[in-house]
């Protein structure tokens, strides 16, 4: 039960499974919007066969009490049929997709393409005076990746937002 | 009444999306729709005109619609039904969606849109209705596949209706109507996404029986929730508080679901409620909440309110659970099946109360009530308004009739909910989460709609009636003989109380300046006026009232300078009431963080 006196934030990963229906996206975001909770990131598509549910995958933060009721006010929005924190659930997996232009020349790029080695993250796009690294990861990774490349040349940056599974067989399906 | 004219069920493919909707409508069991006609919905009204089985009510304003609809849910348990047009049409009924959105009222609502290849041109008498009423909706659909129109229909009134009832829209293009497409049955199954819980977990039950039978100092605190329940939840909850030999408050929208009369009812709490209702929920140890939501106007400040209790907080609506106060023993469920299974369980349950500590804090009710907190003094000719609504509730008993009171909002509002007795449920219709004056005489309309024999008032003030007067012309057109009961201070009088209270006495632009001669008001749409200026003519306009069978305004001269009391200020604790104008010095004890709430 959350005290309410509790006024530690704590961040959540809240996955929600929808009807993909018109309109569905904008209850959703609405709700944060009119209620005053946090958007930290949130992603949207399809995933079943038949194109008929979406999952959404919100990063949120607030006190115990706002995280439940963010929850309990998803699931009583007509077309969610599931509401999971993951963050509260246990073991997940978060990750996120960045595509990161470096705009330099000499010795900048050299470190550029060094750090990208060490941090995994794939060269797409590249010309003699820029590259795109593309990167997954969590966002504390991906983070950090882009505060190192911002001394060097960092020129554009964009990102998913995260997505979310719990690990193990627990699934959410309807 | 006669479906003939509606096809039948072996020409379904050759219907038009007109035909489709009313066929879906009367499959629901509607009766009637309140609406107003507009371009976009012509092919409604023109499938309406072809058949006897659904009556219309002609509104004079969309708003009143809404709140029509909501008057007949309120008084029938049924789903009220609107219709509207497009642009203002579906702008004008906003404010009666929020409405009912916050005070859990079944509606559906109609709206006409522009045909589907004009949808986003800003074409004319286009609104992006759907993206206005998302936020002031249940839940609300565009139709823009005729084969999915039956469908949609009988989607949003099972929505409207169920778990947590509310307002549902449903956006028709002009072009959905015209198309020719198949009529489907409602469905038998289950919806797809939608299952709100209304059965109690049992081992909540148990919890919370085990709680109310080791409470030493008990409060029942039931809400609107259980008038939603139908009226076998307020049944089962009085049959509950006397087998439990327990005290039993209300609140403003629950007013009627345990009789006023009764010797365990406290009254009203909250802001204005009265003096042992509210100690007894500050000084209670074990408060059981059923079907209402902690609110502000209920709770008063938060870190104050019932600190030394244990709360056990029945609702519908989980997000309603542990939202503004933390509860020990949440249950999920509908108000009557909650209700049902804990008097199952009680009965079943061995533990015995502690019936030396209940006598005790009955003692101590019983201290608090002597205080007599709804006392007021009627000492000279000058009506006093909690005297004139005292009468009309004692006139009315005396009338024999059965009695419906809708209200507007404000000081008159709280003198109808605490001089009023209602001894039955959905017979008090009154705006009490969005607080929307103007909603009363239509409302009023609606209940005389679905109740044509009893006696329907909207007890008013001279400010909110004027803000849909133009119902008196609906009134008139369908011999609804709706009376209106003006509290006439010539004052919006929540308005300078509450600036009187806290802001030095500046009565900034709530003196009701140039009123019309409600009298001649009346008569100028086919009523009868009716006025009284002193005591010696309260009883007698009353009692005329009562018996002319026509809509009557009757316009009572009230006291100007009459506060409503008790008042807890705002951002104050439940045991910070104030009972009289005497005990208020300058600030009326309202902190500056109380100043800033509403």
């Amino acid at each position: 039960m959350p005290d309410p006196s509790d006024m530690t934030h704590r961040a959540a990963t809240i996955a929600v499974l929808v009807e993909n229906e018109a309109g569905v996206l904008a209850r959703v975001i609405g709700l944060f919007s009119g209620r005053g909770y946090n958007i930290d990131s949130l992603t949207v598509a399809p995933v079943d066969a038949e194109g008929r549910l979406s999952r959404i995958t919100v990063v949120t933060s607030g006190t115990e009490m706002v995280i439940e009721q963010i929850k309990a006010q998803l699931d009583r929005l007509v077309p969610v049929h599931k509401v999971a924190d993951l963050t509260l659930e246990g073991p997940h997996l978060n990750r996120e997709l960045a595509l990161i232009k470096v705009v330099g020349s000499g010795s900048a790029r050299q470190e550029a393409l060094r750090l990208a080695d060490a941090f995994r993250a794939r060269v797409v796009d590249a010309t003699t005076e820029s590259f795109v690294f593309e990167m997954t990861g969590n966002a504390e990774k991906l983070d950090a990746f882009i505060n190192l490349m911002r001394p060097i040349g960092l020129a554009e940056v964009s990102r998913t937002g995260a997505v979310a599974i719990a690990r193990g067989t627990a699934s959410l399906t309807v | 009444m006669s479906s003939a004219i509606l096809p039948a069920a072996s020409d379904t493919q050759s219907l038009t999306g007109a035909e489709i909707v009313l066929r879906a409508l009367k499959e629901q069991g509607v009766e009637v729709i309140f609406g107003y006609p507009g371009g976009a919905v012509l092919p409604i009204y023109d499938a309406i005109f072809q058949q006897n089985a659904i009556r219309h009510i002609l509104v004079r304003h969309e708003q009143a619609a809404v709140h029509a609809a909501e008057g007949y849910a309120r008084s029938t348990g049924k789903v009220g039904c609107v219709l509207v047009t497009s642009g203002p049409g579906a702008t004008n009924a906003v404010t009666g969606l929020v409405d009912a959105l916050l005070d859990s009222i079944p509606i559906v609502c109609l709206t006409g849109q522009v045909p589907t290849h004009l949808i986003g041109n800003d074409a004319f008498q286009e609104a992006d209705t759907t993206g206005i009423t998302r936020p002031a909706t249940k839940h609300n659909y565009l139709v823009k596949q005729i084969d999915k129109l039956a469908e949609t229909v009988h989607d949003a009134f099972y929505v409207a209706r169920s778990g947590r009832p509310g307002p549902v829209v449903i956006d028709l293009p002009k072009d959905i109507l015209i198309g020719k497409g198949p009529y489907k049955p409602a469905p038998q199954v289950e919806h797809r996404s939608y299952r709100p819980q209304t059965e109690p977990d049992a081992a909540q039950i148990a919890k919370a029986v085990a709680m109310l039978k080791g409470a030493k100092r008990p409060v029942v605190y039931a809400g609107g929730g259980v008038i939603n329940a139908g009226p076998e939840a307020s049944e089962l909850l009085t049959k509950f508080v006397r087998m439990a030999g327990m005290p039993c408050t209300n609140t403003l929208m629950s007013l009627g679901c345990y009789p006023a009369s009764d010797p365990q009812f406290l009254g009203m709490l909250g802001m204005h409620g009265t003096y042992e209702a509210n100690l007894a929920m500050h000084g209670c140890d074990v408060m059981f909440n059923i079907g209402a939501r902690f609110d502000d106007r209920v709770t008063g400040r938060l870190n104050a309110f019932a600190p030394n209790s244990l709360k056990i907080h029945a609702d519908i609506d989980p997000s309603s659970i542990n939202k503004n106060v933390k509860v020990e023993v949440p249950v999920v469920g509908d108000a009557a099946s909650v209700l049902r299974a804990l008097i199952a369980a009680w009965e079943a349950d061995g533990a015995t109360q502690d019936r030396e500590a209940l006598a005790g804090w009955w003692r101590q009710i019983d201290e608090w009530r002597g205080r007599n907190c709804l006392h007021y003094v009627q000492e000279s000719r000058i009506i006093k308004p909690q005297h004139a609504v005292k009468r009309l509730y004692e006139l009315t008993r005396q009338s024999g009739k059965e009695t419906f009171i809708s209200t507007e909002v404000g000081q008159h509002q709280m003198w109808a909910a605490q001089y009023f007795g209602f001894e039955k449920p959905n017979r008090w219709m009154t705006s009490g989460g969005l607080g929307t004056m103007g909603y009363g005489l239509p409302a009023a309309m609606g209940v005389q709609v679905a109740h044509p024999d009893a006696l329907v008032i909207d007890i008013a003030g001279e400010a909110s009636i004027l803000m849909n007067i133009q119902e008196m012309s609906t009134l008139a057109q369908y011999r609804l003989p709706v009376k209106v009961f003006i509290l006439n201070n010539q004052y919006m009088g929540m308005v300078r109380q509450w600036q009187e209270l806290l802001h030095g006495g500046r009565y900034s632009e709530s003196y009701s300046e140039a009123l019309p001669d409600f009298v001649r008001l009346a008569e100028s749409f086919h009523g009868v006026g009716l006025r009284a200026e002193s005591t010696d003519d309260l009883d007698r306009v009353i009692r005329e009232m009562i018996a002319i069978d026509r809509p009557v305004i009757a316009d009572i001269a009230v006291d100007q300078k009459e506060n409503v009391f008790p008042m807890i200020p705002s951002g104050a604790a439940h045991n910070e009431m104030l009972l009289a104008s005497n005990q208020i010095s300058g600030g009326a004890g309202v902190t500056d963080e109380g100043t800033a709430l509403v």
